[in-house]
């Protein structure tokens, strides 16, 4: 219809109307591609460039270098350690994450008085930084006068430093991260379960299905395209995870916790080997992008199930 | 007949007792930690040398807070803190609006690829431009400088495509009619578009300032100048710094943590509206 008034009232060749709509929108499009274009699309291509040349501390005097900087990468046990620990860094905050969520959206799914506190208090944790889980944690995980210790020591649990011991920094790094994450995973499946038609529920019940086999065969399946959208990006932020093992471990101890970014970062920003940061960051852009790209695709497959 | 149904609504509520206790149970748990942070952060500093820790402050020490604000920059960080968000929310918000009103309601040729090329932004993770972001920020001496904080994150795809969402669900007729008032794009945006999309305005809102205001990395990376730290930046640095005054810090990171807990609350429902967005639209 509004093709209609359009043409009717404007008329002119399909040229001049084209650039004439051109100029109509891009003032309203220009901003945010101009933002894009300096700040998304120029770093992306800049960085794998820069992959392709060795430069000075300041990025200056680049020397075409070939693909010996992604090799080096690709090759080097560092990155392969840094890509093995963000791997299990996903495995270990991922999981537990949204299990612990799921637990509390089930527990807090039902309409009941005062079940609106219960909910506030689960999704609390999206509003914690890594930054203020991180100090919060540091406290808890202190060796010698932390809770933590002093809860295990009741139990008769062996007490550990936690982040300086090369088998424990990384599942308490993670350990904190899992409870900055549980309010994102809580709030997201809430949302997914109140999605879920009441009739399924209901014909269920007609057909004398129990609790548990309401659950298998209603709650579960209803639940699948919010839990992989929870596990897909949770592991999307586990490997963009800095701020944790900056404040934490700084990568240590003997790099049990230097996960991608944080290798990233300290090859840019501590030695000045831009190059080579580069070109990690290369590697680390075509992970996440596959990892969005399933996403994508195995939404489409699960979410129209219905 | 009242005195049944009040006896059967007691008996109702006596068998969901088990439930309330275990969503108590639960809640502790969760909120043990926080519980914990603002425990030491009403203790003297002699309490943090001793074990067994206290799950209690006995004598409630609450010039922390005061020392939060005058002995360390708190208030310098969170001033930095909130010009930043601030900023970077209306700037989401505007340039989001404007982008998300082009592709719902004008026609230009190349207008499905370029809402892909938005799109595709996404999928381009910050992590991996700070780099070349960096040396832009350098080269532009926006080094320790607020445009430095905020120009990168003026426009977002998340922001268009959640606009946009709410944009189509709005009445086509609404566009005819004001095209036979002679109203321009702009003042169509604004005059009836804007305010019918008032929550959906409010939901990017939240989530641009809450993801604003918790950043790490770019902040860490573009400020050295301790009076352009941001909140959060400070609360990190002073923690290992400041280990005499582990408390007042414990009592800054409070500090630093209740504007986002009171959003977080407040805009509940926004807030979810946002981050379900992208789970329930695949």
């Amino acid at each position: 219809m509004s093709e209609e008034t359009m043409a009717g009232r404007r008329v002119g060749s399909p040229r001049a109307r084209a650039i004439r709509q051109t100029v109509a929108a891009a003032p309203f499009l220009l901003p945010s591609l101009v933002l894009f274009a300096v700040f998304v699309f120029y770093p992306l291509v800049r960085s794998i460039w820069l992959g392709f040349h060795a430069t000075d501390p300041f990025g200056r005097n680049e020397v075409w270098v070939g693909t010996a900087q992604y090799h080096d990468v690709l090759t080097s046990s560092d990155f392969r350690h840094s890509l093995l620990v963000s791997g299990q860094f996903a495995l270990y905050t991922v999981i537990p994450a949204t299990a612990i969520g799921l637990y509390l959206a089930l527990l807090s799914h039902r309409r009941l008085p005062g079940i609106v506190i219960f909910r506030t208090i689960f999704s609390s944790t999206v509003a914690t930084s890594v930054a203020v889980s991180s100090v919060v944690w540091l406290l808890m995980l202190n060796p010698s006068v932390g809770v933590l210790n002093y809860v295990l020591g009741k139990g008769g649990v062996p007490t550990e430093s936690w982040l300086t011991s090369p088998t424990w920094a990384l599942p308490a790094v993670a350990m904190t991260t899992v409870w900055m994450n549980i309010g994102f995973a809580t709030i997201v499946i809430l949302a997914g379960l109140q999605n879920i038609p009441e009739e399924l529920y209901e014909s269920a019940r007609v057909d004398g299905a129990g609790r548990w086999s309401e659950f298998l065969h209603v709650t579960l399946p209803g639940l699948s395209p919010t839990l992989l959208f929870v596990s897909v990006v949770g592991v999307i932020f586990a490997f963009e995870s800095f701020g944790q093992i900056q404040i934490l471990t700084q990568g240590g101890p003997l790099d049990a916790t230097n996960v991608i970014v944080y290798s990233i970062y300290r090859e840019a920003f501590l030695h000045y080997n831009i190059g080579l940061a580069s070109a990690q960051a290369v590697v680390l852009f075509v992970i996440v992008l596959l990892l969005t790209l399933l996403q994508f695709g195995v939404a489409r497959r699960w979410v129209f199930y219905q | 007949m009242t005195r049944q149904s009040a006896g059967r609504a007691a008996l109702r509520l006596l068998g969901w007792l088990p439930l309330y206790a275990l969503l108590a149970a639960s809640a502790a748990v969760v909120m043990f930690p926080l519980y914990m942070t603002v425990v030491d952060s009403l203790q003297p500093i002699a309490k943090f040398l001793t074990f067994p820790p206290d799950f209690w402050p006995h004598t409630p020490v609450w010039s922390n807070y005061r020392a939060a604000m005058t002995s360390i920059p708190m208030p310098r960080y969170m001033a930095n803190s909130l010009i930043m968000a601030t900023v970077i929310t209306v700037g989401e918000v505007v340039t989001a609006a404007l982008a998300a009103y082009a592709f719902s309601f004008m026609r230009f040729p190349f207008r499905t690829p370029l809402f892909f090329l938005f799109l595709s932004t996404m999928m381009v993770p910050w992590e991996i431009s700070i780099i070349p972001n960096f040396q832009t920020i350098q080269r532009l001496n926006w080094l320790d400088t607020y445009q430095g904080l905020t120009v990168p994150f003026l426009a977002t795809a998340f922001g268009t495509f959640l606009l946009r969402q709410h944009f189509m669900s709005l009445p086509r007729e609404l566009k005819d009619a004001a095209d036979i008032d002679g109203y321009g794009d702009l003042r169509f945006l604004l005059s009836v578009v804007v305010p019918l999309s008032r929550a959906a305005l409010a939901t990017l809102a939240v989530f641009a300032f809450l993801q604003a205001w918790n950043q790490y990395l770019w902040p860490l990376l573009v400020t050295n100048d301790p009076n352009m730290r941001t909140v959060q930046i400070g609360i990190a640095s002073l923690q290992s710094e400041e280990v005499q005054r582990t408390n007042v810090v414990l009592a800054g990171t409070i500090l630093a943590l209740l504007p986002m807990l009171a959003l977080v609350i407040a805009f509940q429902r926004f807030l979810v509206r946002g981050l379900t967005a992208g789970a329930l639209k695949g």
